[in-house]
């Protein structure tokens, strides 16, 4: 199977453009990464200089987790719109009969959603290095910036932002409505985040070889995750709510 | 938009059937739309007509049967070649109402890979005079401008054949007249247009041929031989006073092969010919002295079919 990247662009321009002039997209975009960095910044600079070496890398660790909820969250809503979004608009159809296949249908979601998401996160991330580097007292900046932790959260990003999308998509291809859709996306989204969190809190010792050990699985689930989502499509089921 | 058309048939479809467990949507439903050719698809609410067009769409697969769509065989590794050379208008137009005329059709203009995807816009928006709505977000717009746009976004890609589903529906008289005569544009344009609708003067004022079907497929033809098969040809004669002995005026009349009184000075005169029997009958009035206010042909409407044909499958399954 061929995918075609101008149909993919055609979707993937119009999502952009469509979420810039949705308010709850808009909202979950911008409130939820402020919090999400507000919070671990606040916590990093509430730390006295000579705190115990365990505190510290504890308090940084639930750091880095907290920002990590931003590429599992934040896609988990966007994609959990995608299909059930565009069913009770009354979009779908006339999209599913352009020469679109569903392979590109959902990868142009897919990316449409993994991209605001990623350079969010990431830049929420560069919120908070340069916060911490500019503001904090000089012992805890360089105990952030030595964690071992820090390189997992750059790699863990884009693979968490892909698990929640392909998840997300799976279940609003399946749902009937676009709250419930994202409800059950969210906490689809939360078990790699287990993971993650046993680094962060250092109950798995986090070297950057385990980090990458950990990510490689997570990121074939994310690509027979696309599949999954491809093989839940079910045009037939989508348009007219059954089987035959 | 509308030229290089062969002469082959735009659809064909044989022994069509779709079924969603053990209910029929439609069943052994046969047919050939030719290129060009308005193909009317009539039936009540839920006698399949949407199905219908979601399955030759490629939506759907069909259950059995088979169908060439635009040349192309209906199966589901041909779903995507078929698409590229049809165009589906569902009966709500779908449109993204946070997004412009122009960025609806942009997105579409991609999707169909279009090489002067501003062209094509303005081409669409022209034809169907919204050009100068191009920059409003659908969201504004009436329900009647919205079915414009969807008629524009459908005709985006010079389909071969252009299904339209209900494309009048829920719209006010002056905006279901306005898309009528842009249905009449394509027309005289030589898109194939397959029309399912089940308002009957829709129907008769702008399709060639229609099928009545309701589940399965009662009938096809034209408006007019479809009048033909099922009910007599018939004059209406009106007279100020009654005729004091209408039998001796009217028996014996050539093509006039029965009558009956329809009130007071009121007739109907069953004809195998009204071009020979109305000069006869006006002839034989103005000879027994009567004052003649009218004689008409009486003209059955498609409804009338439609009607007699459902009434039939009624009677049918008593």
């Amino acid at each position: 199977m061929r995918l075609n990247a101008t149909r993919v662009r055609a979707i993937v321009r119009k999502e952009l453009q469509d979420y810039r002039r949705n308010r709850s997209i808009v909202m979950t975009m911008a409130v939820m990464p402020v919090a999400f960095v507000a919070l671990p910044i606040a916590s990093i600079f509430s730390l006295p200089a000579a705190a115990a070496s365990a505190t510290l890398d504890r308090r940084i660790g639930l750091s880095l987790l907290y920002m990590l909820l931003i590429p599992t969250i934040v896609p988990a809503a966007i994609a959990a719109a995608s299909v059930a979004g565009e069913r009770e608009q009354g979009t779908l159809e006339p999209v599913l009969t352009t020469p679109i296949q569903r392979e590109e249908f959902l990868l142009a979601k897919g990316l449409a959603a993994f991209i605001p998401a990623v350079l969010i996160s990431y830049g929420a991330f560069a919120v908070f290095l340069v916060a911490v580097e500019l503001f904090a007292h000089r012992t805890i900046a360089t105990a952030v910036f030595h964690n071992s932790a820090l390189p997992a959260q750059a790699l863990f990003t884009p693979l968490l932002a892909a698990w929640s999308i392909w998840s997300g998509i799976a279940i609003s291809a399946r749902s009937s409505d676009v709250r419930t859709a994202q409800q059950l996306s969210i906490f689809a989204s939360l078990p790699p985040l287990g993971v993650v969190s046993l680094l962060s809190f250092n109950v798995i010792q986090p070297t950057l070889t385990l980090a990458v050990g950990l990510a490689l699985p997570l990121l074939v689930i994310d690509l027979v995750g696309w599949r999954v989502a491809a093989v839940m499509f079910d045009r037939e089921r989508l348009v007219t709510g059954t089987r035959s | 938009m509308g030229e290089d058309r062969s002469e082959t048939s735009a659809l064909s479809v044989s022994h069509l059937t779709k079924r969603f467990g053990d209910r029929v949507a439609f069943d052994d439903l046969s047919f050939e739309v030719g290129r060009g050719e308005v193909f009317g698809f009539l039936g009540p609410n839920g006698a399949g007509k949407t199905t219908t067009v979601r399955t030759l769409g490629t939506l759907l697969i069909p259950s059995a049967g088979s169908a060439v769509v635009a040349g192309i065989p209906l199966e589901p590794a041909n779903g995507v070649a078929i698409r590229r050379r049809i165009s589906v208008m569902p009966e709500s137009p779908g449109l993204y109402l946070r997004l412009t005329v122009y960025e609806n059709l942009a997105c579409f203009a991609g999707l169909f890979e279009l090489h002067d995807a501003r062209g094509s816009i303005e081409r669409a928006l022209r034809a169907v005079n919204v050009a100068d709505r191009a920059n409003d977000p659908c969201g504004t717009l009436s329900k009647g401008l919205r079915q414009r746009v969807g008629l524009a976004r459908a005709l985006l890609s010079d389909p071969e054949v252009l299904f339209l589903d209900e494309p009048t529906s829920g719209l006010d008289p002056a905006a279901a007249h306005d898309v009528h005569d842009l249905i009449a544009g394509l027309r005289q344009r030589g898109v194939t247009i397959f029309l399912t609708t089940h308002r009957l003067e829709e129907a008769e004022r702008l399709c060639d041929r229609v099928a009545i079907m309701n589940t399965t497929l009662r009938t096809i033809g034209r408006p007019d031989e479809l009048r033909d098969q099922l009910f007599s040809r018939s004059l209406a004669v009106r007279t100020v006073a009654p005729l004091a002995q209408p039998e001796r005026v009217f028996s014996a009349l050539p093509a006039v092969t029965g009558w009956r009184a329809d009130g007071p000075g009121a007739y109907i005169l069953a004809v195998s010919d009204p071009a020979i029997a109305a000069p006869a009958v006006t002839r034989a009035l103005v000879g027994a002295g009567a004052d003649v206010l009218s004689i008409a042909e009486s003209r059955h409407s498609l409804e009338d079919v439609y009607l007699e044909l459902l009434d039939e499958r009624a009677e049918g399954h008593e």
